[in-house]
């Protein structure tokens, strides 16, 4: 790294690194540049924009927060301090007439150094808007509850002037949904590397090419192609530049927010291998992802989530592999695949503007009994009311 | 039969996108074509689905040679081919409730007054509630606009169905679905069907016969 202050936290303890440059200015264009990317495709719902307002907060104590814990990484084997905690994470957008929205609703994990957590879930259940909150770019109307720790800092609560400064591209890399739409047009990669090095680490004019070809060359991005504009690159080498942007910071943890849509399986399969990469050098990403595939190939810990809530937290060898997924929709979704049964769930996801009062999976689940009409709790990685030995019992 | 023969097309003079290909569906049977992004499948999807003139070559129709295309087709052979394309963002009109997308067709062919009754069965099919017709796209999902593209393409009852990447954003349980409405739809129907992707796994599993790209064309 080329300046001391935005080297990896080595200690998430450490007080917020005071960046010598913090050009709100660039910082505001990476942000409105990411917020083309924000949830108004994922939440079925309309979210008028509202950038530069901060997300408010609900009052503490409107969603019960139940605390759970998970292990470290389980690769290396090292637990130690998560790299980020989430607790009780919630959104609820503010409509029209009163109405509200909840996009998500208590939702906990951690994340550690060197771990992949892969979000799994349908369109439209919240993922994306999980993510959002995480990097504070939520619009206006949007309320958060709960925590997101990261280090001392809680990005829930954090100001815009602490995450522009020291958390976006700083601590957390955005590997953007449609990295075509996330590079600006009119200028060409290398250009746009460069910039991002100025900014975020602070180097010279004289060392920024030496500087942009070395981060093209991390994320595997060819340097001759460096004189390229966005759309004379292809679908995977688009990706390679967004990723290539998001690492020039050094960000501890990486937000991959549906890295592969509309990828074809062999460009998936190399996209995803390049961010385990990332993973293994120590960097945690969390990925969101449809792509169950994907989420297989990568992924050290699955989280799935069904309208709004995080309905299972599972080790991904034991998701995909045996003894497979405990809740009853992570079964479904699974069993869906073309190379499984390929029977869909019946029926559609709810809306989440009119979430019924029990478990909002009750009306698609085979399962279902008057139990489901109260919210389960989130209880050894599942959020169910039939632990799976009721059911094969049941069934 | 919907037959492809020695077709070559692109967009720019001089260098085309799909050289001499050759690809037939027989009435009832669905074909999976597999091919990587950018090998020009989806051009030859709309070559199939009478939506791109090719610069040679003939597509016959139920034996009938296809003369023009586009609006120039006959209404007969344009009707008579449904077609789902990719990205359902970029194939509904931001401006139409999905009640009137899914009965555009119909408008279109001067036959508004089934209007109601088709739009409200179809919907039913592909799984749309009631409540959901009324809104405009960016009120819905991906999966669910892309229901109300599907219900689009079926609403005329078309003997021949064009999937052009139908299910390359969606989740897996949104897939199985409409795979299973466009199975339905056949098995009721007899229609025929060409489905692009690059999902060897998916095309296998749901189609009669899959062809690889390099087999069907010299490019």
């Amino acid at each position: 790294m080329t300046t001391p202050q935005n080297a990896r936290p080595a200690a998430p303890q450490g007080p917020a690194p005071a960046p010598a440059v913090a050009p709100d200015t660039a910082d505001a264009g990476a942000r409105a540049r990411a917020a083309t990317t924000a949830p108004a495709t994922e939440a079925a719902v309309t979210i008028p924009p509202a950038p530069h307002e901060n997300a408010s907060r609900v009052a503490p104590g409107s969603v019960p927060s139940n605390v759970r814990k998970t292990s470290g990484s389980p690769r290396d084997g090292t637990p130690g301090t998560p790299l980020l905690s989430v607790r009780g994470l919630s959104v609820r957008f503010r409509m029209r007439g009163g109405r509200h929205i909840a996009a998500v609703a208590d939702a906990g994990f951690d994340l550690a150094q060197g771990e992949c957590l892969a979000l799994v879930g349908e369109s439209g259940c919240g993922k994306s808007v999980l993510a959002s909150a995480l990097l504070g770019l939520l619009p206006g109307n949007a309320r958060t509850a709960g925590s997101a720790l990261f280090g001392d800092v809680d990005l829930l609560t954090a100001g815009e002037r602490t995450l522009a400064r020291t958390v976006r591209g700083r601590r957390i890399g955005l590997v953007p949904q449609s990295p075509a739409a996330h590079l600006t047009p009119v200028r060409t990669v290398g250009a746009q590397l460069e910039e991002t090095l100025r900014e975020l680490t602070g180097t010279q004019k004289h060392d920024v090419r030496r500087a942009a070809r070395a981060a093209a060359e991390r994320a595997a991005f060819p340097v001759d192609h460096l004189d390229r504009y966005p759309h004379e690159l292809s679908g995977g080498l688009a990706q390679r530049a967004a990723t290539a942007l998001a690492l020039v910071g050094d960000a501890p943890l990486l937000l991959a927010d549906e890295p592969t849509t509309g990828l074809d399986r062999d460009l998936v399969d190399r996209t995803v291998d390049e961010l385990r990469r990332h993973v293994d050098e120590g960097h945690a990403l969390l990925m969101i992802t449809h792509d169950l595939a994907a989420a297989e190939r990568i992924a050290d810990r699955v989280a799935v989530m069904y309208a709004g809530r995080i309905v299972e937290l599972a080790d991904a060898a034991r998701f995909f592999g045996t003894p497979g997924p405990q809740h009853p929709y992570a079964r479904g979704l699974l069993n869906a695949l073309p190379e499984r049964a390929f029977t869909p769930i019946p029926g559609m996801p709810p809306e989440l503007g009119d979430l019924p009062p029990g478990c909002a999976f009750a009306a698609r689940c085979t399962h279902a009994t008057d139990a489901c009409a109260a919210q389960p709790h989130f209880a050894d990685g599942v959020a169910c009311h039939h632990p799976p030995a009721e059911e094969r019992a049941r069934a | 039969m919907l037959e492809l023969d020695a077709i070559t097309a692109g967009y720019e003079r001089g260098s085309p996108v799909v050289r001499d290909a050759h690809l037939t569906v027989a009435p009832g049977e669905a074909v999976g074509l597999l091919g990587p992004s950018g090998c020009g499948k989806s051009t030859l999807a709309r070559v199939a689905a009478l939506l791109h003139r090719p610069d040679a070559g003939t597509v016959t129709l139920d034996g009938r040679p296809v003369t023009g295309w586009r609006h120039r087709a006959p209404r007969e052979q344009r009707t008579a081919i449904g077609v789902v394309f990719q990205q359902p963002r970029l194939s509904a009109d931001p401006r139409l409730s999905l009640r009137d997308l899914i009965a555009e067709p119909l408008r279109a062919t001067g036959r508004r007054g089934e209007a109601a009754a088709t739009v409200s069965e179809l919907s039913r099919t592909v799984g749309l509630g009631e409540d959901l017709l009324g809104r405009r796209p960016h009120e819905v999902s991906d999966g669910q606009l892309q229901r109300a593209c599907l219900a689009r393409a079926l609403v005329l009852r078309p003997r021949w169905l064009v999937c052009d990447e139908m299910t390359a954003m969606l989740d897996a349980s949104t897939t199985a679905a409409l795979v299973a409405v466009v199975e339905e739809y056949r098995r009721e129907r007899g229609a025929g069907l060409l489905t692009v992707g690059h999902d060897r796994v998916l095309l296998e599993r749901w189609c009669d016969r899959t062809v690889r790209w390099e087999d069907v064309t010299t490019a």
